[in-house]
């Protein structure tokens, strides 16, 4: 087990291309840390030079403090896990989790004691004997974490090894590579674009944008405090919304109607000096709340306004009330690149949602007072994507 | 036709197995009648019955007692096995280049193999004819060796690199995570992977050399390199067999053994080769 | 930790990608080196022994003629014949394969019953040696020996009618699996889902063949079909065998194999050769130009 540091390290292809830039990232012995981000971010390369891989163009890679830019891959001691398992399909189970072991000539007695204990651990003794291709997806994905503990390597390597999975077996695993995790206390590194698998998984998350880190911090701080447009879009589900605003006397005025600003979105949006200026403001879904039922306290510290529910749909827990916005829409190149990652046009687009209590009484196709957390407004620069509102 | 879903009524499958005995008779037909054939005596032959009315092994015993047959049967042996070494090592050195590196004049090759995959043979004879004439070549071994090597490369080439660029190569990064150095990454990892495509490309180039008829005949003279198919033309008018039918069908039918051993063994893979890469791009 | 400062990292992928380069040319050499000495070595020369008189029975009459050769091979009747002959068996053996094909293709793809079974039977004139099946053919047909040629007539390999016939049933017999087999791989291409909405949709079977599966299938076919003429255009074992050219049912290729090894006549023998040549080569041309047919690295190298 070690510690693994980035420092400044670049991957730039022969045709010009930068793959990743002077990545910085110091991960202490024992944590777990994902890098997320949409694909083509520069992750799996940075994952693929961890490994050794993919050559470092530039820059330094230690583990255990030891330089190891120039080691292949089978000496760095470090496992991975892929994204397609790549499991030996003319091997069984037993021969695929087997396999680094032989690969050190390790003793046949030590080799079945390490095997058992890995699949016992997995669950995997009664499949031994079986080739990969007659196990299901979930067992695949556990003979892959296998053959990656039975070696007890200074760092796994995870290269989104839960994206084929079907969406309850992926929350399943989820958990499971948490426990594996904790329990071994093994250098983590994971790789997803997956930002509930990056929220949930993560001791810190680092997101990762056109091979530049974006920020890094822990799932909670993200969420509170992203850095910019893109952390601030890519983190939370619902995403957050995004609408064009303009700062003006302490006021917000927007399409959905004019807000105070709380004395602490205040403060830290006032250390830009322009009095007048257009932005965006950032509002979590659960940060609005139907107005009728907000407890007196809280009432104060919000505002409230009037606006159609288009789609009501009820999670059980809560409801996602979503309704649209006239005018015109928040634009950014950072949210842009936002959306043309899930798939839609635009991020920006009219479509705002609200999560309100699953108390509710608002019915789709009839007005909603919906009340803001003025405490939780977000602003942000529309030119640089910078949060007014961050603070370091 | 096209019966889409639905259950797998008896009805159907009835219907089914009719199709079936038709295309399985329309296969065997011609093969069952020279098998017949060969069985029959020379009295038999004369009937024109389609099964022997008198069975004899004669016929067979006839061609394995001349080095007319035994000759050629060694040749053919021999030269199919050496081409088809050749040409697979070489296809599969090609194939693998082709699959998985990048380098220039990689269109230029495929291109090159498909012409000569188009390429008419007859074309080939007259030139191929005197130059071997020239060099000493005609009629031996190397001098049908080549054309079978340049003729097969192309079908070995494609049927390949299709296997090839199906193997999940990301196995190679696995065993390199998992310790393994890059002589072991192959020997154990991709070699294993690799084996069937480059058997199944073996038989298929086996057959086309097996099957060669033309250069067979026009790039040999004598016994010393004729292979099965072009002595059976010439069995012929032979003083010894006043009558070939037989003994031709006998020799016909020890050449057909292969390929039936082929196709009742390996059916799934020749299909595979056949149609890999048939329909991509 | 000592050394990581001194070493610098140095970009090495450049230097791999020059060894990939290296790898690549040097893995494809010997293949290519082979392919391009046995065929564009000789055509070239072939076109050169085109332009001789070069008779193997007056070696010392050899001499630079020009283009008298292709005058005497294009103006001769024989050429003509072999060339019509050749032409008439590669259209219809080559259409009466499509259908049968096709037919033989859904049997493989669909049947429900015996999948292995008709595989591996109409595997068989696939791999079976063309000499072999022609004989078969030629003894069935012969009189006396034969149980199919008392029902034609006697002797129907001594008539031109259906003695052509008779190769040309022999000819689809041996490659009718063969074209079956691409068009199969071609079958595996269309989405059950899509037949299934096609049916949904009210398109009875046949519609559904016709509006669905053949035109998602045609660049099978078309490659299929480019294959299939180029390689009876070239048609010489069962000919060769079945009537060995008599009644006038010798194709170009039968042609230049008696001109050269039979009549040892070099000069014509090569003139033969590159005018065969030409003519598949404008057949390809038209295949993949006027029928967009996708070729270069979509085949298989189609051989019997």
């Amino acid at each position: 087990m070690a510690d693994i540091v980035l420092d400044k390290v670049t991957k730039k292809y022969p045709d010009g291309a930068l793959a990743v830039q002077e990545v910085n990232l110091e991960i202490a012995d024992g944590e777990f840390i994902i890098l997320v981000g949409p694909s083509g971010c520069g992750k799996s390369t940075t994952l693929n030079m961890l490994a050794g891989l993919e050559d470092i163009t530039a820059g330094e890679l230690r583990i255990g403090g030891e330089r190891v830019n120039e080691k292949a891959p089978k000496d760095r001691d470090i496992a991975m896990v892929f994204q397609s398992y790549a499991l030996y399909p003319h091997m069984t189970v037993r021969e695929n989790m087997a396999f680094p072991l032989r690969l050190a000539k390790i003793d046949d007695k030590i080799v079945d004691a390490k095997v058992a204990e890995a699949s016992k651990i997995l669950d995997l003794g009664q499949h031994l004997d079986r080739k990969p291709s007659n196990l299901s997806g979930g067992q695949r994905q556990r003979v892959a974490m296998g053959r990656a503990i039975v070696r007890n390597p200074k760092a796994f390597l995870m290269d989104e090894p839960l994206s084929n999975l079907d969406a309850k077996l992926r929350v399943q695993m989820r958990t499971e590579v948490s426990r594996l995790q904790k329990n071994l206390g093994t250098t983590t590194v994971y790789v997803t674009h997956d930002q509930t698998e990056a929220m949930t998984l993560g001791d810190r998350v680092v997101v990762m944008r056109g091979g530049a880190v974006q920020q890094v911090g822990s799932p909670q701080y993200l969420y509170e405090n992203p850095a910019n447009l893109f952390v601030a879009g890519f983190i939370g589900s619902p995403a957050m919304n995004f609408i064009p605003a303009t700062l003006e006397n302490g006021e917000l005025s927007t399409a959905l109607g004019t807000f105070p600003l709380s004395d602490k979105v205040r403060r830290m949006a006032e250390r830009g000096r322009r009095p007048v200026r257009e932005v965006i403001m950032g509002l979590r879904p659960e940060h609005l709340e139907d107005a009728s039922m907000v407890e007196g306290a809280n009432s104060s510290r919000g505002a409230t306004f009037t606006t159609q529910v288009d789609v009501l749909e009820s999670m059980g827990s809560d409801k996602y009330a979503y309704f649209s916005i006239s005018g015109k829409r928040a634009s950014s190149a950072q949210l842009d690149e936002l959306a043309a990652d899930v798939g839609v046009s635009d991020l920006g687009a009219g479509q705002t949602v609200a999560r309100i209590s699953a108390a509710s009484r608002a019915k789709e196709g009839s007005s909603l007072d919906v009340w803001v957390d003025l405490d939780k407004i977000q602003l942000f620069d529309p030119e640089s994507g910078k949060a007014l509102t961050y603070s370091d | 036709m096209a019966g889409i879903g639905g259950a797998e009524t008896t009805g159907k499958k009835a219907r089914w197995g009719l199709v079936n005995v038709v295309v399985v008779v329309y296969a065997l037909f011609p093969v069952l009648w020279i098998v017949s054939l060969s069985f029959k005596s020379k009295k038999a032959i004369s009937e024109g019955g389609f099964f022997p009315t008198e069975w004899t092994l004669d016929n067979y015993a006839a061609i394995f007692s001349t080095t007319e047959f035994i000759r050629p049967l060694f040749n053919s042996i021999g030269i199919a096995i050496i081409a088809t070494l050749i040409a697979v090592v070489f296809g599969t050195m090609a194939a693998y280049a082709i699959a998985r590196l990048d380098f220039p004049g990689k269109q230029l090759l495929v291109g090159v193999s498909l012409l000569i995959a188009m390429f008419p043979q007859v074309s080939l004879v007259s030139p191929l004819f005197n130059i071997e004439r020239a060099l000493g070549l005609f009629d031996t071994w190397p001098g049908l060796i080549l054309p079978y090597i340049t003729f097969s490369l192309p079908l070995a080439i494609y049927t390949l690199s299709a296997f090839f660029k199906e193997i999940p190569w990301e196995l190679e990064k696995a065993a390199k995570m998992d310790g393994a150095t890059p002589g072991q990454a192959f020997q154990k990892v991709i070699a294993p992977l690799a084996a069937p495509g480059v058997f199944t490309t073996a038989i298929l180039v086996f057959i086309f050399c097996w099957n060669d008829f033309l250069f067979a005949i026009s790039l040999t003279s004598t016994e010393t390199s004729r292979t099965v198919p072009a002595a059976l033309a010439f069995f012929t008018g032979s003083s010894q067999f006043e009558d070939p039918t037989g003994t031709t069908s006998a020799a016909a039918v020890v050449i057909t053994i292969p390929i039936i051993i082929f196709v009742l063994f390996f059916q799934r893979r020749i299909v595979a080769g056949l149609t890999s890469g048939a329909v991509k791009g | 930790m000592s050394t990581h400062a001194a070493v610098k990292a140095k970009p090495v992928l450049s230097e791999g990608k020059k060894a990939e380069r290296r790898l690549g040319l040097l893995l494809c050499a010997p293949a290519a080196f082979i392919m391009i000495a046995v065929t564009a070595w000789p055509i070239i020369y072939s076109f050169w022994l085109s332009l001789q008189r070069y008779d193997l029975k007056f070696p010392d009459k050899q001499e630079f003629i020009g283009l008298e050769n292709y005058t005497a091979v294009l103006s001769s009747p024989y050429w003509w014949d072999a060339f019509g002959i050749t032409a008439l068996l590669t259209v219809i053996t080559v259409v009466i394969e499509l259908v049968l094909g096709m037919a033989l293709a859904l049997v493989m793809h669909r049947t429900l019953v015996g999948r292995g079974l008709v595989r591996t039977s109409a595997l068989i004139p696939y791999g079976i040696v063309t000499v072999v099946a022609a004989f078969s053919w030629k003894y069935a047909y012969t009189p006396e020996t034969g149980y199919l040629a008392e029902l034609f007539g006697g002797a129907p390999l001594t008539d031109k009618a259906s003695a052509l016939a008779i190769i040309a049933s022999a000819e689809i017999w041996k490659t009718t699996p063969f074209m079956a087999l691409l068009l199969m791989a071609g079958l595996a291409l269309v989405p059950d889902d899509m037949l299934k909405a096609a049916a949904m949709d009210g398109a009875s079977g046949w519609q559904r063949f016709t509006k669905i599966m053949v035109p998602m299938m045609k660049p099978a076919i078309l490659v299929a079909l480019l294959f299939r003429t180029l390689d009876a255009f070239r048609i010489f074992d069962n000919i060769f065998v079945l009537t060995a050219g008599s009644q006038g049912t010798g194709s170009v290729s039968m042609l230049t194999y008696n001109n050269l090894i039979k009549g040892l006549n070099l000069g014509i023998g090569s003139t033969m050769s590159v005018l065969i040549f030409v003519a598949v080569a404008i057949i390809a041309f038209v295949f993949i130009k006027v029928f967009g047919t996708a070729a270069p690295g979509s085949d298989n190298g189609g051989k019997r």
